[in-house]
């Protein structure tokens, strides 16, 4: 049965409807009667790309599963454009601090911020950081700058589904909620040895 | 004598001001401290009293006051009501909150359209009595138990669609309601986020909403709270007493079932 | 004439404790509405509590008490069944009076 459902999930729908499909098709009647576009928050980000419905559950995907998101998910990534990984940690630090940007009382034209302090500790001196996310502080300081440790960062923030398909953190480059340019720099916050996350 | 009142923005920035090199401990323990103080004069209180008025008064196209709109507890029996909600409801075939169900009453009883509160702006014109009388309401279940009742296989359902909504990500952040509340002691900055996917959570939250926030001087009904909640989950914005929002208030009221509630309640 | 205001008074042991809920902006007149113009100050200026004729409490306010301050005292005297009169003016001359029953 599992099988055959797995070979073909197309068939189900006409052949085999159970009450698991009624509730999904009740469920997206649902959602979909329930939202509407405000401001620049339109109406098809309900959809879901495939990776967000596969998260969508209070049990784990299959680790099957997850790899094929993750390998999916790494082909986003796109590396500097320059060949250079850091900006300035001072512009970076302001990145890090500001949750602005892409909700309905946003303007399309606001500054995306990074919102990294919404779920990390970061620095040695602000106290106000959530704990959704690991500590980062000392990042730089800990881990060093190995050319690994420098790109596995990038990723990380340019698309962290690529590393843990249902990581809590949002993918910033992927989804376009940063530039290129406040990735540097927020790299820049991580990585220089001046930056207060390394230096207290 | 003449004295300057003891003024609890000074205790505050003391509590805030705290060394940056205290132990996270004693940042939760001033915050609590502060939330205590706060807990004495709650603001909502105002609300309250403003409310319990709008409820008997004579209004809309019927001229007809809200005393016999019935919560679910029979018609005018506002005791315990809103412990009970949200709950099925025969007459409309629906399950409802307590504020679709306001809706239904004045729509139904005073001939005021839902479209004052679907199209409405928080605090202003209907929806600022809207927002009086649900603290009158919920204070009229204040100290009461958390009490839901899931027999029906309307509640079942909606059960199941909100836990379905609470998990379901999507927008481009790729949040969920889960994102922040499906885990034990977390935090955004410095506000604690309640697990609501179990029980004491779930009390601590559904419990305290509505509540009146410090910060910004309004009293947010949980309507309210749960679309702010989509704003910054980045989501397009929820309908007023949409099926999502009441799908979601009967999954956070089953798994808080027992617990105590504590609304109106006063939030930072 | 301003919102009404909460009040509460109770006596033991020949104490009154009042808290006062009040019901107002305390706009500082710093503040920018969302097109930037200033938002013009309006704040409780001067508070007095009344038992019986006698004054117990006069205080000062000013912009920086939040919006509906919450207000808690206590005096010597005052029984049960007696009245505490609370007073308010602000700075646009607007005024509120209100009375509890001691408890």
């Amino acid at each position: 049965m599992n099988k055959y459902l797995m070979i073909a999930p197309l068939a189900l729908g006409i052949h085999l409807a159970t009450a698991a499909d009624d509730m999904t098709a009740e469920f997206k009647q649902m959602m979909d009667g329930s939202f509407e576009s405000s401001g620049i928050a339109d109406k098809h980000r309900l959809y879901q790309l495939d990776f967000q419905a596969v998260c969508s559950s209070d049990r784990m995907p299959s680790a099957e599963r997850l790899k094929a998101i993750e390998a999916e998910q790494m082909k986003t990534i796109r590396w500097p454009s320059d060949g250079k990984y850091t900006g300035d940690w001072k512009s970076g630090e302001k990145i890090a601090i500001s949750g602005r940007g892409l909700t309905w009382s946003d303007k399309a034209d606001t500054t995306n911020g990074g919102g990294c302090y919404n779920c990390h500790q970061l620095s040695h001196t602000e106290i106000s950081y959530g704990t959704i996310g690991p500590s980062l502080l000392n990042y730089g300081k800990l881990r060093g700058n190995s050319e690994e440790m420098v790109k596995y960062t990038w990723g990380k923030i340019w698309n962290a589904k690529a590393y843990s398909a249902c990581s809590n953190m949002p993918r910033n480059g992927d989804a376009e909620i940063l530039t290129e340019a406040q990735i540097k720099d927020v790299m820049a916050y991580l990585f220089d040895p001046e930056s207060p996350v390394n230096k207290p | 004598m003449k004295t300057r009142p003891m003024m609890l923005a000074l205790a505050v920035a003391a509590a805030i001001a705290a060394p940056a090199a205290m132990a996270e401990g004693s940042t939760a323990d001033g915050i609590a401290q502060y939330r205590a103080m706060l807990a004495e004069g709650n603001p909502a209180e105002l609300w309250e009293l403003a409310g319990e008025d709008i409820w008997k008064e004579k209004a809309g196209p019927k001229q007809a006051s809200l005393e016999q709109c019935d919560l679910g507890k029979g018609p005018g029996v506002v005791k315990g009501a809103s412990a009970a909600l949200p709950r099925y409801f025969k007459d409309t075939d629906r399950v409802q909150d307590l504020e679709s169900r306001l809706m239904t009453c004045m729509q139904t009883l005073q001939g005021i359209s839902p479209d004052n509160f679907v199209k409405g702006k928080w605090g202003k014109g209907e929806m600022e009595k809207m927002e009086q009388i649900v603290a009158y309401v919920v204070g009229q279940s204040r100290d009461m138990k958390i009490n839901v009742d899931m027999s029906s296989p309307q509640m079942k359902k909606m059960y199941a669609l909100g836990k379905k909504a609470f998990f379901y990500r999507a927008g481009p952040m790729d949040f969920a309601c889960s994102t922040c509340h499906g885990e034990d002691g977390k935090r955004i900055r410095l506000q604690d986020l309640p697990n609501l996917t179990k029980h004491e959570g779930a009390a601590a939250g559904w419990g305290s909403w509505p509540a009146y926030r410090v910060s910004n001087g309004q009293f947010w009904t949980m309507q309210h709270r749960l679309n702010d909640c989509y704003r910054q989950q980045r989501f397009p914005e929820p309908i007023y007493g949409s099926d999502v929002t009441i799908a979601l208030s009967v999954y956070m009221a089953k798994t808080a079932n027992g617990g105590t509630v504590m609304t109106p309640g006063i939030k930072r | 004439m301003g919102n009404p205001m909460r009040i509460r008074a109770a006596a033991s042991d020949g104490v009154t404790e009042v808290k006062v809920l009040m019901n107002h902006e305390m706009e500082t007149g710093q503040r920018k509405d969302s097109s930037g113009n200033l938002i013009p100050a309006h704040f409780i200026t001067e508070l007095n509590a009344k038992h019986g004729d006698k004054v117990v409490l006069q205080a000062e306010f000013g912009p920086s008490v939040s919006k509906n301050p919450f207000l808690s005292f206590k005096f010597k005297g005052g029984a049960k069944g007696e009245k505490v009169v609370i007073s308010w003016v602000d700075n646009k001359g607007d005024s509120r009076s209100d009375e509890a029953t001691i408890g």
